[in-house]
């Protein structure tokens, strides 16, 4: 099977369960490897930008998350559109971005912008956040919003999900990230994120973004109570609708965390965590990265996944808070020269990216 | 098999591509312990003074006599972790400490006696650079003193202190510390008077790939005169707070570093039956992969660990983690004692 991977193949179903069930670890680590090479040569990417949580008041309150408040909670917070413009001015000296970027005030190449479903904020606020990003930063990548606060968005304002994709579009907004996906199984949904949109429906918004010309990432949750099937399946869906639309960047596979939650349990071993980056890399051959992100995997197992089919470690993040609540261990940022020695001591080449990934600077 | 040379492991070290070399390791530790058991001790660290006249750079743990935060355990204190540790399923307790001007060959013998007519429990105990000290402190031979200690109470002996077995990188790292040649000694008497120690490394500082061949290779000498090495136990040096990390811009060692060291260490050693991974020093992830590049030992449960917590590491773990951690990983998980012998399975 593995043969007719490395000339091309498509993985099935039965194939993919089978992998996962394997421990040959490193017969699926190398061929991921020679996957990866052939699709991104020696280079690994990484990205100068930061992340901001506008707010953690949240209606939803998921059972795997540890960040979410109800309003008027203790720790519950809302940040005004001045308040994240702030955040924005400032940044890395050093960063190749910046030198760009930091003519217009902002050190930064792309801004993460996710946050709790806020009972009160209507849509035009989240309008005008992105609009003011973006006219006081013009060159800043926005990657903003789930699918399901898209969902939400749509809910209270009314619109289709494609009039809301547009408005926020036309605001801004050109990247999407891939969280909310979680794990599409229903039943395992249902017991780890009941009120969360289904599966379908977050893979309903992702390919209207795709058409309105919004660029988007793809997650899994694993590690908390899914099967192997249940990861094909999810990784099937994906890979399924990228055929459709091409729209995915990158694909992320994010490690539970179990502190603070409701479902509670273990962390997922780190050898499973090298084998679903590896068996990621080899089902979804039509995606053009797969990301080991440090904040979920931990330095250490992110640079060792980019020797099993990883090519990207994400950025410098800066102030990371959702997974920190759920007991994260690494740090809540990065350095620039921290992940460009991460990827030279795993023999790779660092590759300064933007959030659309065009390459910056090469090292 | 014939075994690896240091020329070829010298290759391997600067260039294998690293899955390979770690297949090849997963593949010795399988034929080594086909039984798929990882093993764990359960045990406590004891470091009974943090003064310390040797003063490496590398280390965060010392402090001088004169320092508001030296100190030397009484011996209430010391029973009382004893106590804990026993409560634990605890059966050895790790008990090591700075070269204190002050203590006397008294002070240890009297130590490990109180411990032993107290308590039913595995002492594993004083580095080569302690017995040094207490040697050339009074006159005695290696091989006097470590008969003295043993008397007392001493069961084994930790293979602490090694760091990097090469003179050029000692001078540097640690230029009052007991040279190669004694290390190897301490171990040497040890093992002809019957007991076992561990052997360990430290790398990721100043040292050339060249001086970890060679501090592999005298081990491995070593055991193959004497076979008292139980286990080996290579470890990165953690640069927070030290004297090394403020003098010069050494980085920590990557994970990929770690797996490399880890898994050539497997190889290399064809003597040594068991390799330790230092989920201490690696969290427990990697020390998770770690079991697939040669390492088929979790080490200790850690009820206390100061040293590497000096030098800004910390990770706070129970015996239940470890045991699912194993597990976790694809192998069935084990109590063991000092001596590798399994006494309870999970």
């Amino acid at each position: 099977m593995l043969d007719r991977i490395s000339n091309g193949g498509r993985l099935t179903r039965d194939e993919t369960v089978e992998l996962f069930r394997s421990d040959d670890l490193f017969s699926i680590g190398k061929l991921a490897a020679e996957v990866s090479e052939r699709r991104n040569g020696n280079n690994a990417y990484f990205i100068v930008n930061r992340h901001i949580n506008p707010t953690n008041i949240c209606v939803n309150r998921c059972k795997f998350c540890a960040f979410s408040r109800s309003k008027g909670e203790e720790g519950s917070f809302e940040l005004t559109i001045d308040q994240i413009l702030q955040r924005l001015s400032s940044g890395f000296e050093n960063s190749q971005a910046g030198r760009g970027l930091l003519k217009q005030g902002c050190g930064f190449s792309e801004v993460h912008i996710v946050g709790g479903l806020h009972p009160d904020w209507p849509f035009d606020h989240y309008i005008e956040m992105i609009g003011a990003i973006h006219r006081t930063f013009p060159r800043l990548n926005i990657k903003a919003f789930t699918a399901v606060e898209i969902d939400y968005f749509s809910k209270i304002s009314g619109l289709g999900l494609e009039e809301v994709l547009i408005k926020l579009r036309e605001s801004g907004l050109q990247i999407m990230p891939g969280g909310g996906a979680e794990i599409f199984a229903e039943g395992v949904r249902n017991q780890v994120c009941p009120e969360k949109i289904s599966g379908a429906r977050w893979l309903e918004v992702m390919e209207i973004a795709h058409r309105v010309g919004i660029k988007t990432n793809a997650t899994m949750l694993y590690g908390h109570v899914e099967t192997s099937e249940d990861r094909v399946d999810h990784l099937l869906k994906l890979r399924d609708l990228q055929d459709k639309t091409g729209g995915f960047q990158a694909f992320i596979s994010l490690a539970y965390h179990p502190k603070n939650t409701e479902i509670g349990g273990f962390y997922s071993s780190g050898i499973d965590d090298l084998k679903t980056i590896a068996i990621s890399r080899l089902v979804l051959d039509n995606f053009d990265h797969i990301k080991a992100y440090w904040i979920m995997l931990g330095e250490k197992i992110s640079q060792t996944a980019l020797l099993f089919g990883a090519d990207d470690l994400d950025g410098t993040i800066i102030e990371e808070k959702i997974t920190h609540s759920a007991g994260a261990m690494t740090g809540e940022g990065m350095t620039r020269d921290d992940l460009i020695y991460l990827i030279r001591k795993a023999g790779k080449t660092p590759v300064e990216r933007d959030g659309l990934y065009n390459k910056i600077w090469t090292g | 098999m014939d075994r690896i040379t240091k020329e070829r492991a010298l290759e391997y070290l600067k260039s294998a591509n690293l899955l390979d070399l770690g297949e090849a390791a997963d593949g010795m530790r399988k034929s080594l312990h086909p039984e798929g058991i990882v093993t764990f001790v359960v045990d406590r660290n004891i470091n009974y003074t943090n003064v310390c006249i040797n003063q490496c750079t590398f280390c965060a743990f010392y402090r001088d006599a004169e320092s508001p935060e030296a100190y030397v355990l009484s011996e209430d204190e010391l029973f009382k972790k004893i106590e804990e540790t026993l409560a634990l399923d605890g059966t050895q307790i790790l008990l090591q400490g700075g070269l204190h001007p002050d203590l006397g060959l008294d002070y240890y013998t009297d130590l490990l006696k109180s411990i032993k007519t107290r308590f039913e429990i595995n002492v594993h105990g004083f580095s080569p650079p302690e017995v040094c000290y207490l040697a050339k402190k009074h006159n005695l031979t290696i091989r006097e003193a470590i008969e003295i200690l043993r008397q007392a109470g001493l069961d084994s002996i930790p293979g602490g202190g090694a760091e990097i077995l090469s003179d050029r990188v000692r001078e540097v790292l640690s230029p009052k510390k007991i040279k190669s040649g004694e290390w190897l000694r301490v171990m040497e008497e040890a093992h002809r008077l019957g007991m076992r120690t561990t052997a360990t490394m430290m790398f990721g500082s100043i040292e050339e790939p060249e001086d970890i061949i060679e501090h592999l290779d005298v081990i491995r000498s070593l055991q193959d005169r004497t076979g008292g090495f139980t286990a080996f136990i290579p470890w990165s040096f953690q640069p927070g707070n030290t004297e090394l990390s403020k003098e010069s811009a050494v980085r920590p060692a990557t994970a990929i570093d770690y797996l490399r060291v880890l898994a050539l260490s497997r190889i290399y050693l064809d003597n040594v039956r068991n390799i330790q991974a230092s989920w201490v020093t690696q969290g427990l992830k990697l020390a998770q992969v770690a079991l697939r590049f040669g390492a088929n030992d979790f080490g200790s449960t850690m009820i206390e660990e100061n040293v590497v917590r000096a030098a800004g590491v910390s990770y706070s773990v129970s015996k239940e983690d470890i045991v699912h951690a194993i597990k976790a990983a694809g192998f069935d998980a084990a109590q063991r004692n000092t001596y590798y012998t399994i006494i309870r399975k999970y």
